[in-house]
């Protein structure tokens, strides 16, 4: 698997709902445009939650995945 | 009748007539720039939510809409009226008002997004003190957390003119942050511009 140039990462593990939502929405404001996001969650309705938030914020999700109880998500800022 | 050999370049008579007019074939670049920038400057549909209920439940449901719909990129609006209103006095403010009815209306309902109570089973503040224990177990943000990330989000809030009059609220009562304080019409006008309607 190809490294991606990770700018930040999100931590939002032990976090619900809106919470990892909001926290990335924060942290993309503060990242150039093309820089890629990093999100750490372990709530289960996050992995349609993030598909959502990109469709309605034109962010492109680069990357999804699951590791045992953490989801990843990789986010290239608009 | 002879048929000219010049084979037709194009068929498009805006074209045509763009490349007459800057003397270049096909569309400008700038004009192609500007048309695909146009696309994307397409804003997301207002939110407006009435924030009518004082009721813990209902604060922290619409807490949770406003700070994702601002995280969304949608702008959002909270137009705070009756108990709503109390829920934006400053945590600190003990009695609000300055006539005693209104006084007592406070000290019955405590102010302030700390001291907000269940609509049903409160039980003397036992319904909320669990609702707390349960959300901190379960990671979920309290209102006043997801006020301050609706507030670092830019949702606005407008603060209803007829209820600090009728409660006898005073700006110096009120959290930091909000707008100036409005009326129905300004609210109707958004909702009859378009924005979505929530009424909690």
């Amino acid at each position: 698997m190809a490294v991606l140039d990770i700018a930040t990462t999100v931590d939002a593990r032990g976090l619900s709902c809106p919470m990892p939502i909001v926290k990335t929405a924060q942290a993309a404001k503060t990242l150039p445009s093309g820089a890629l996001l990093e999100v750490l969650a372990t709530d289960p309705g996050s992995t349609k939650d993030f598909v959502a938030w990109c469709r309605q914020t034109g962010n492109e999700l680069v990357e999804q995945s699951v590791d045992g109880a953490v989801y990843r998500f990789v986010i290239r800022r608009k | 009748m002879t048929l000219t050999a010049e084979p037709v370049k194009t068929l498009d008579p805006i074209a045509e007539a763009i490349a007459d007019a800057e003397g270049i074939d096909g569309v400008p670049e700038t004009f192609a720039k500007a048309l695909a920038e146009g696309r994307d400057e397409v804003k997301p549909r207002e939110l407006v939510i009435i924030c009518y209920s004082g009721d813990l439940e209902k604060t922290w449901a619409s807490l949770i809409l406003a700070s994702t719909a601002a995280a969304s990129g949608v702008p959002t609006k909270m137009f705070l009226t009756f108990w709503g209103l109390q829920t934006f006095v400053k945590d600190e403010v003990r009695v609000t008002g300055k006539n005693w009815m209104q006084k007592m209306l406070s000290v019955m309902q405590r102010p302030g997004i700390s001291h907000r109570k269940l609509s049903k089973m409160n039980f003397l503040g036992m319904g909320p003190w669990m609702m707390g224990t349960l959300a901190k177990q379960y990671g979920v943000a309290k209102p006043k957390e997801l006020l301050e990330a609706a507030q670092a989000l830019g949702v606005e809030f407008m603060p209803c003119q007829m209820t600090m009059d009728m409660f006898g609220l005073k700006r110096d009562d009120m959290i930091d942050g909000l707008g100036e304080p409005v009326g129905a019409a300004t609210v109707i006008e958004l909702l009859s511009n378009g924005a979505a309607p929530l009424f909690i």
